[in-house]
C-alpha cells in the first residue's frame, strides 16, 4: 500500500490544482464578457419571463467563437461558462490518467464509464 | 427593468445566497431559484440553468481545498458518480417534459427536506465493519485529523448507490447540488464519517451538475446574461462565507434562520406551483 499511497497524494494535488485553475480562468472570462455585455446592452430591457431559449449564435461552438472574435459580450460569457462546465470533466480525465499510473484498472474502468455517461449527454442533448 | 439594474439586483441576491449557503451547508441554489422565479419572475427553466452553473463553480472551488487536504475519498466519489451522472442526465431530460408548475412543487418539497436535514445534529460514528462490496471496490479509507489517521469502513454499497441515483435525478431536474440527499446516502446508509461524506459529496456535485449542464447548454436553457451575475455573486458569497466560517464559533442560530427562510420560500414555490402561477 505504501507505494500506491504516494501516488494517491499526487493525484489529489493535480485534481486540486485543475479545479482551482478551472474556476479562476472561467470566472475571469465570464467577468470580462459581463463588462462588455453591460457596456453594450446595459440599458435595454431585461426579459426572462417567457422561455424562448438563448439566441442562435450562442448555441454552437462556431457561433460562440464567432462572437468572441466580434467582441460580443454574451458569447464571451458563454465561453467562460463552457470552460466552467469543462472543469469537472477535465478533473475526471485527470483521475483516469492517475488510476492508469497507479495500475488500478478497476477504477480506470469506473472513471472512463463516468466520462462516457457525460459524452452520451453531449451527443444526445439536442435530440429527443 | 433595464439590464444593468436587473444584473445588479441578481448580483447582490446571489452574493447573499452564496454566503448563507456556505455558512449553513445548504448550497446557494436553494435560494437563487426562488429569488429568480418568485421575486424577479424569471422563467423557471432559465433559473435552473443559471443555478446549475453556480453550483459547478462553488463545488469546484471548495472541493479543490478539501481534495488537497486528503479528506475527500476519491474512490467513493468516482464510484458513486456513476449513479449521480446517470441520474443527472435522466433528470435533465425529464425536465424537458415535466411542466414548470410540477417542477416548482417538487422543488418546494426538496427544499423543506433540505432545511430539516441542515438542522439535524450530526453524530460522528466511525464504522469499522466493512461490507464485501466495499472491499471489492476499495472504498474503505482513512482521513487525517490533528492527532492521527482515522480509518473507516463502508457499508451498504448498493443502498447508497440507489440513493445517489435519486440525488442525481433531483440535481438534474432542479438545477441544485442536492448535497443533502448525497449526504443521506453516505452518512445514514453507507455509514461514512460525515467529514468524509460532506467533502466527498461536494467533490461529486461538480461532475453531477456538469452532466446535466451539457444537456441544458444545448437546449438553450443557460442564458449568459442571467448566468453571469448569478455565478459571480454566488461564488464571491461562498468565498466570504468560508472565510467567516473559520473564525465563527457557532453557526447554530444561523442554521435556524436559514432553515426558516428556506421553508417560507418552499411553501411559496409549492403554492405558486399548485395555483399555476409559475
Amino acid at each position: 500500500m505504501t507505494g500506491s499511497n504516494f501516488k494517491d497524494k499526487d493525484m489529489q494535488a493535480v485534481i486540486g490544482w485543475v479545479l482551482r485553475l478551472g474556476v479562476i480562468i472561467s470566472m475571469a472570462v465570464v467577468f470580462i464578457g459581463g463588462v462588455i455585455y453591460l457596456y453594450r446592452h446595459g440599458h435595454t430591457i431585461a426579459d426572462y419571463k417567457t422561455f424562448s431559449g438563448v439566441p442562435e449564435f450562442l448555441q454552437t461552438p462556431r457561433g460562440i467563437l464567432n462572437g468572441i472574435v466580434t467582441f460580443r459580450g454574451r458569447a464571451i460569457i458563454q465561453a467562460g461558462i463552457v470552460l466552467l462546465i469543462a472543469t469537472p470533466v477535465i478533473r475526471i480525465i485527470c483521475s483516469a490518467i492517475g488510476f492508469i499510473m497507479e495500475k488500478d484498472y478497476l477504477y480506470t474502468g469506473i472513471t472512463i464509464f463516468v466520462l462516457m455517461i457525460i459524452v452520451i449527454g453531449m451527443f444526445t442533448g439536442h435530440a429527443g | 427593468m433595464s439590464v444593468i439594474v436587473f444584473t445588479l439586483i441578481i448580483l447582490v441576491g446571489a452574493y447573499f445566497a452564496g454566503l448563507l449557503g456556505s455558512l449553513t451547508g445548504l448550497g446557494g441554489g436553494v435560494v437563487i431559484i426562488p429569488l429568480l422565479t418568485l421575486v424577479l419572475h424569471v422563467n423557471i427553466h432559465y433559473a435552473i440553468g443559471a443555478s446549475l452553473i453556480s453550483v459547478i463553480a462553488t463545488s469546484s472551488g471548495s472541493a479543490a481545498a478539501y481534495v488537497r487536504e486528503g479528506i475527500t475519498n476519491i474512490r467513493i466519489g468516482m464510484f458513486l458518480e456513476i449513479a449521480t451522472t446517470a441520474g443527472a442526465l435522466l433528470g435533465a431530460v425529464l425536465s424537458l417534459y415535466i411542466h414548470a408548475p410540477v417542477i416548482a412543487v417538487i422543488f418546494g418539497v426538496i427544499l423543506i427536506f433540505s432545511a430539516i436535514m441542515s438542522l439535524k445534529k450530526k453524530v460522528q460514528v466511525i464504522s469499522q465493519t466493512e461490507s464485501e462490496w466495499a472491499q471489492k471496490l476499495k472504498l474503505n479509507g482513512s482521513y487525517p485529523t490533528a492527532e492521527d489517521e482515522v480509518k473507516y469502513g463502508v457499508r451498504k454499497v448498493g443502498g447508497g448507490f440507489i440513493m445517489m441515483l435519486f440525488a442525481g435525478i433531483i440535481s438534474g431536474l432542479l438545477g441544485i447540488g442536492s448535497g443533502s440527499l448525497k449526504v443521506v446516502a453516505m452518512d445514514s446508509i453507507m455509514r461514512i464519517p460525515f467529514k468524509v461524506s460532506t467533502t466527498t459529496s461536494n467533490f461529486m456535485i461538480g461532475v453531477t451538475a456538469a452532466a446535466s449542464a451539457v444537456v441544458y447548454l444545448q437546449r438553450g436553457y443557460i442564458d449568459p446574461g442571467l448566468s453571469m451575475p448569478v455565478v459571480i455573486g454566488v461564488l464571491l458569497g461562498a468565498l466570504t462565507g468560508s472565510k467567516i466560517l473559520v473564525h465563527a464559533k457557532s453557526s447554530g442560530w444561523l442554521r435556524w434562520v436559514f432553515a426558516v427562510i428556506v421553508t417560507v420560500l418552499a411553501v411559496q414555490m409549492i403554492y405558486n406551483g399548485v395555483t399555476g402561477k409559475i
